[in-house]
C-alpha cells in the first residue's frame, strides 16, 4: 500500500508572544520575549516567580461563558487554538464526510488547576462540594472531546499524553491515522496550562526550572553557558492536516506537507536525557529515512533545546550523529528562548514555527545566546532570525520518561 | 436585601448563561434554560452557597424549575 501524502491546511495557536498564529510569529522572528514575572497567583514563596504566561486572551469571543465556565484553563486554550486552526483551514464539516475527519489533541499534564480548587473545596467544606463538572473539567482527552461536539466532528477522536512530547506525537499519529486511511482530515495538536501553584511548585522541586528571577526574558538561553533551567509555558498549538488530494481538491491553501515521523525511548532515567543523545538522534533518523530525504537537505532544525545543562548539550551531539558533515550547515534554533516551553503545547507550536520557517524561508532565532557552551558546535541562529533556503525543516520533542518524537516538514513539491 | 425570587433568578442566569430577564419563573431547567444534569447539580450547588443552606440529594432532584426552586427556599428558611 502507498503511504497517502499529508500536508498542513490551517494553524492556530496561543502562546506567551500573541493570541494568535500572526502576532506569535511575527515576535517569534523578531527575537521578542514573552517571559515575564508570574501574576495570576501569590509566587513569593517559590524559587521561580517567572513564566510564560498567557494575557489578555478573549476567550468569550471564542465560546460562551458558560461553557467556559466548565473547563480547565488548559481546554479553554487548545479550543481556542483549534477554533483558529479550523477557520484558518476553511474545512467545512458536512453530514458526507463528518466520519472522515477526527481530533488528536493532548496534554502533558491536564486540568491541574481544576484539580487543586476541587481538591481545596474538598478539604474546607467536604465531598458536597465539589463540581459535576470536575472530572470532565480536567481529563486531558478533553478539548478533543468538546472539540467534535462543537464542530460535529466524528472521525478518530483522541488525546495522546507523553509530557513535552504530546504536541509532536500527537499531530504525527494523526498524519499516520490520514496516511493509513483512517481520516482524510485531523485536528492535531497540544495545550497546557500547568502554572500552577502545584504545577510550578512540582517542576522548582525537580530543580528543573530557571531560577533567574531578576531577570526573566533572558532566563530561557539554550546551548548558553549560563542557561539553569527551563522556563514554564502555558498556551497551545493546533493544526489541521490533510490528505494530500483531499486538500487540493477543496482549493485549500498549503502550509508544507508533513512528510517525516520519528520516535524512539531512551531507556535510560525519568528526567534526564543519555549524554550522547542517543535516543534524540534515533527519533530524528527515524523521521528523517520516513520521510525519504538526504541529510544534505535538512536546512532548519527547531530544536527541543529547552535550557537545561544536560538536554541542550546532549541534542546537540544528537543532530551531530544524524547529520555528519552538513551539521555545519543546518540552521538550528530554539524558539524555547522566547516563549519558554510549553510542556504538552511544546511540539505542536513548534511545529508551526517550523511550518512556517519553510513558507517564508527564515529560520527564527535562539535569542539570550551570548557564549555558546562546551560541546556546542552548530549554527543556532543566535539573536537574530537569518533568511535561508529551507526544504525541509525538522521539530524536534523529548519527554521526561524519555519518550522523542520529530516531525518532518516539507516544502510542497 | 434582594427578594428570594431575584436571588435565585439571578443564580439561574449565572449558572446557565442566560439573561436574567429571560429567567421566567415558570421556566424549567432542563426543557426551557437549556441545563443538562450536571447543570443541574451545579446549580443546586450554588443555591446551597447562596442561602447558606444544604438541599438533600432526593429534594434536590425534585428542584426542576425556577418557582420550585423559590418555594423550596421559601419553605425551608424563615
Amino acid at each position: 500500500m502507498s503511504k497517502r501524502r499529508v500536508v498542513v491546511t490551517g494553524l492556530g495557536m496561543v502562546t506567551p508572544v500573541g493570541n494568535d498564529v500572526k502576532t506569535s510569529w511575527d515576535n517569534i522572528v523578531n527575537g521578542k520575549s514573552g517571559i515575564a514575572a508570574i501574576e495570576h497567583f501569590d509566587v513569593s514563596a517559590y524559587n521561580t516567580r517567572f513564566g510564560g504566561s498567557i494575557r489578555d486572551l478573549d476567550v468569550a469571543a471564542y465560546m460562551p461563558a458558560k461553557d467556559a465556565r466548565k473547563m480547565d484553563t488548559f481546554i479553554q486554550y487548545g479550543m481556542v487554538a483549534a477554533i483558529q486552526a479550523i477557520t484558518d483551514s476553511g474545512l467545512e464539516v458536512t453530514e458526507q464526510n463528518a466520519d472522515r475527519i477526527g481530533c488528536a489533541i493532548g496534554s502533558g499534564i491536564g486540568g491541574v488547576g481544576f484539580i487543586e480548587k476541587n481538591h481545596n473545596a474538598l478539604l474546607a467544606s467536604g465531598p458536597r462540594k465539589i463540581s459535576p463538572f470536575f472530572v470532565p473539567g480536567c481529563i486531558i482527552n478533553m478539548i478533543a472531546g468538546n472539540l467534535s461536539i462543537k464542530y460535529g466532528l466524528k472521525g478518530p477522536n483522541i488525546a495522546i499524553t507523553t509530557a513535552c512530547t504530546t504536541g509532536t506525537h500527537s499531530i504525527g499519529s494523526a498524519a499516520r491515522m490520514i496516511a493509513y486511511g483512517d481520516a482524510d482530515a485531523m485536528v492535531a495538536g497540544g495545550a497546557e496550562m500547568s502554572s500552577t501553584p502545584l504545577g510550578l511548585g512540582g517542576f522548582s522541586a525537580a530543580r528543573a526550572l530557571s531560577t533567574r528571577n531578576d531577570s526573566p526574558q533572558t532566563a530561557s538561553r539554550p546551548w548558553d553557558k549560563d542557561r539553569d533551567g527551563f522556563v514554564l509555558s502555558d498556551g497551545a498549538g493546533v493544526l489541521v492536516l490533510e490528505e494530500y488530494e483531499h486538500a487540493k481538491k477543496r482549493g485549500a491553501t498549503i502550509y508544507a506537507e508533513l512528510s517525516g515521523f520519528g520516535m524512539s525511548g531512551d531507556a535510560h532515567h525519568m528526567t534526564s536525557p543519555p549524554p550522547d543523545g542517543a535516543g534524540a538522534a534515533a527519533s530524528m533518523r527515524n523521521a528523517i529515512n520516513d520521510a525519504g530525504i538526504n541529510v544534505e537537505d535538512l536546512h532548519y532544525i527547531n530544536a527541543h533545546g529547552t535550557s537545561t545543562p544536560a538536554g541542550d548539550v546532549a541534542e546537540s551531539k544528537a543532530v551531530e550523529a544524524v547529520m555528519g558533515a552538513a551539521a555545519k550547515q543546518v540552521a538550528v534554533s530554539s524558539t524555547k528562548s522566547m516563549i519558554g516551553h510549553l510542556l504538552g503545547a511544546a511540539g505542536a507550536v513548534e511545529a508551526i514555527f517550523s511550518v512556517l520557517a519553510i513558507r517564508d524561508q527564515v529560520a527564527p532565532p535562539t535569542i539570550n545566546l551570548d557564549n555558546p557552551d562546551e560541546g556546542c558546535h552548530l549554527n543556532y541562529v543566535p539573536h537574530t532570525a537569518q533568511s535561508i533556503k529551507i526544504d525541509h525543516a525538522l521539530s524536534n520533542s523529548f519527554g521526561f520518561g524519555g519518550t522523542n518524537g520529530s516531525l518532518l516538514f516539507s516544502k510542497i513539491q | 436585601m434582594s427578594s428570594i425570587e431575584e436571588r435565585v433568578k439571578k443564580i439561574v442566569a449565572e449558572q446557565l448563561g442566560v439573561k436574567e430577564d429571560e429567567v421566567q419563573t415558570s421556566a424549567s431547567f432542563v426543557e426551557d434554560l437549556g441545563a443538562d444534569s450536571l447543570d443541574t447539580v451545579e446549580l443546586v450547588m450554588a443555591l446551597e452557597e447562596e442561602f447558606e443552606t444544604e438541599i438533600p440529594d432526593e429534594e434536590a432532584e425534585q428542584i426542576t424549575t425556577v418557582q420550585l426552586a423559590i418555594d423550596y427556599i421559601n419553605k425551608n428558611l424563615d
